[in-house]
């Protein structure tokens, strides 16, 4: 069955999103992308510093994803909107002219916890939908910020889980629960998703996709690790259209209850 | 002169356009990305443009990243 996602202007199938960070090296890297056969893959920019020695991480991104830089190290509006500008160019200039208007607005002051904020994530989204970019802001999970996302022109919201790299799931489900219920456009829940049954747990509920990094960065072995993920988020989402039934307090028997084998009374 | 680079002041002691100051450090031109005064400056233009007192530079790449 084809069940693909129509989102930023793209149609994509896999609905595992990967995070490029913390990764041993790029080719173990690339091999988690191949393995859960990733569809988008985030990546970020930061200042030069000396000689850029290493590679290039774009030549291990395979050619079929989809690269969405995120902003992190802005701290306002404006620095995300410089740091969505500078990707963009720099995506233009290293590899294809297509696609490269995806960005993951990430705006943070908070060192502890890592919490977006939401106002000037708001900002920037303002602005850059405006001048074409696909946004896709990493928020606290609210719904009235959403909605203002969405009159942004936001082309997706992307609530946290948990605390980023915090491997602790979904603590923010009553919550994301409402966003979906009432969002008209892609739920991404970005962060915190620790293993494969909490990726499995957000497309149950009815998520468009989620985004993944550390949980898989950091296993014993990524790539293995991101084709587990792959699978949870596929069966998950199977579930989700297939239609959960409702839970209910007492049994309901799912074998005949014909007495038989004893008298009738 | 003291230009801004990366957030860092440095010392230029002779008049360098872009192209140069990106050569000397050892960078390579097809990775990076430049922002001079706080506007992107396409590759095309680096050689045209020379640096001046208390300008600023931002030299960026891809890394990985969630």
């Amino acid at each position: 069955m084809q069940d693909i996602l129509q989102i930023g202007g793209k149609s994509i199938s896999n609905r595992l999103f990967i995070g490029t960070g913390k990764f041993s090296d790029y080719p173990v890297m690339k091999k988690a992308l191949e393995e859960a056969e990733a569809d988008v893959a985030t990546v970020a920019l930061r200042r030069v510093d000396g000689a850029s020695k290493t590679e290039n991480i774009l030549n291990y991104i395979p050619a079929k994803c989809i690269i969405m830089p995120n902003t992190s190290g802005a701290r306002n509006a404006d620095e995300a909107v410089r740091i969505a500008r500078l990707a963009k160019a720099s995506l233009l200039a290293c590899r294809q002219a297509a696609a490269c208007d995806w960005v993951k607005i990430e705006v943070i002051q908070d060192n502890k916890y890592l919490l977006p904020d939401n106002i000037e994530t708001l900002k920037a989204t303002e602005i850059l939908a405006r001048e074409g970019f696909k946004v896709f802001p990493y928020m606290n999970p609210d719904l009235s910020a959403a909605r203002r996302f969405v009159d942004a022109g936001a082309s997706a919201v992307m609530p946290l889980g948990s605390p980023i790299g915090s491997n602790r799931g979904i603590k923010t489900r009553e919550l994301i629960e409402i966003m979906v219920r009432e969002i008209k456009i892609p739920v991404i829940v970005d962060a915190g998703l620790g293993r494969p049954s909490d990726a499995c747990d957000c497309m149950e509920l009815g998520c468009a996709a989620v985004l993944v990094n550390t949980a898989i960065a950091i296993a014993r072995d990524p790539a293995a690790m991101a084709k587990a993920f792959s699978a949870a988020v596929k069966a998950g989402r199977l579930a989700y259209i297939s239609g959960i039934p409702s839970q209910s307090l007492h049994a309901n028997a799912s074998s005949p209850l014909t007495g038989f084998l004893r008298e009738d009374r | 002169m003291i230009i801004k680079i990366n957030g860092k002041g440095e010392a230029v002691d002779k008049p360098v356009n872009l192209m140069e100051l990106i050569l000397a450090k050892g960078l390579v031109p097809e990775r990076i990305v430049v922002e001079h005064n706080f506007k992107i400056a396409s590759k095309t233009d680096w050689q045209g443009i020379v640096l001046k007192e208390d300008d600023n530079v931002e030299i960026v790449s891809f890394v990985g990243g969630g």
